[in-house]
């Protein structure tokens, strides 16, 4: 069984594979989270979760409850206990991120390029 | 009858259906069966009132109507026009959602026939909101499949609700006094044929969730006349209770 803190969604234990964590199909209301698009061709972004019976109702829940203020145009519902995710203690595994600062994009200095390149042009 | 009477009597009937589902409907916020309903049905309540906004304003700017609160909350009830169907109580959730399905359904087949009216602010508006009816009807019918494949319990129920409502809904299409003037001046195709459309749009959905149709035997119609159940007046009462302590008050 799933042993995770948060019960909607599975995470992948590292040194132990048992059968993954599954709801049966109408056992029960699932939980869906919801993605949010600003404009076409943005990311869709997480924004929070409906509970609903079905991927049909969790869209049209997600509509109002993530899409009836401000700007959207279009919304993805996923089944959280479709998603996989680390476990918690596996953390460590991003641990020196902060050290390897030469994979920072902000190493390639190009927009001081373009900026010159700009004001020439004018 | 001229053009300048027909239009207002149109603008008034359908309005007020807006005005008074609406109100209905909103009186589940905060009751919804769960919390993502409570939220998705009382957004739908509010875009209807918007509707009946949009009507009202249409009124006064274009037949020297009042202002559009004073019209919604400072007339008796002869003066309205709504059908019965909207101005029964919410009941339970079963009869509510039918009411939405049903009531849905005959507005948006009503605002598809406007974008093709000769009367340009009504085109305007249905195309304004095209998208809001999308939604409603999407909202609907889901509710409908999902409760009408939930068990014997909730089919039978939902049966019942149908045939609570049916006859009601057949009052939505209640012909007008000016109808053939309004077909005439390609304003609207009238309320026999949106009628048919209305039939041949719900049908499908009610056979897919296994119910059967009633055959409309006996319309309820009055509502156009200005003659309503009680239950209008005690909505109007709680309606308009905070607006007539003050009926000049800006907000």
């Amino acid at each position: 069984m799933n042993e995770s803190l948060d019960p909607r969604v599975n995470r992948l234990r590292l040194n132990n594979s048992d059968g993954s964590f599954s709801i049966e199909e109408g056992e029960n209301w699932n939980v869906f989270e919801v993605f949010h698009q600003e404009k076409r061709g943005a990311h869709h972004e997480h924004v929070g979760c409906v509970h609903a019976p079905d991927a049909n109702l969790a869209l049209i829940f997600a509509k109002e409850q993530f899409g009836r203020r401000k700007k959207c145009v279009n919304l993805w519902v996923v089944r959280s206990a479709d998603i996989l995710a680390f476990d918690l203690e596996d953390e460590d595994m991003f641990a020196n991120n902060p050290d390897k600062t030469y994979r920072d994009a902000s190493g390639f200095k190009v927009m001081e390029k373009i900026n010159k390149f700009k004001a020439q042009s004018k | 009858m001229q053009l300048e009477q027909a239009l207002p009597e149109l603008l008034i009937k359908i309005a007020d259906d807006e005005l008074i589902i609406g109100h209905r409907n909103s009186e589940w916020t905060g009751l919804g069966p769960v919390m993502e309903e409570d939220i998705a049905f009382s957004s739908m309540a509010q875009d209807k009132i918007g509707h009946a906004w949009a009507l009202y304003r249409i009124l006064q700017e274009h037949f020297n109507g009042s202002d559009p609160d004073q019209f919604a909350f400072m007339r008796e009830a002869a003066d309205f026009k709504c059908c019965h169907l909207t101005e029964m109580p919410i009941s339970s959730y079963d009869f509510s959602l039918m009411r939405h399905f049903l009531f849905d359904h005959a507005e948006t087949v009503r605002y598809q026939s406007f974008s093709q009216s000769s009367f340009t602010p009504l085109q305007q508006l249905a195309a304004k909101i095209k998208g809001e009816l999308k939604y409603h009807t999407l909202h609907a019918d889901a509710w409908i499949l999902q409760l009408c494949t939930a068990g014997a319990e909730s089919r039978g129920r939902m049966q019942q609700a149908l045939d609570n409502c049916f006859q009601l809904a057949g009052g939505i299409f209640e012909p007008g006094e000016a109808e053939t003037l309004l077909i005439d001046e390609k304003v609207y195709p009238g309320e026999a044929a949106l009628y048919q459309q209305w039939l041949n749009n719900i049908s499908p959905v009610i056979e897919k969730a296994g119910l059967t149709i009633p055959a409309m035997t006996a319309p309820v119609y009055g509502g156009r006349k200005g003659q309503h159940t009680e239950h209008l007046q005690q909505l109007l009462n709680e309606m308009g209770e905070v607006f007539r302590l003050d009926p000049e008050a800006t907000w």
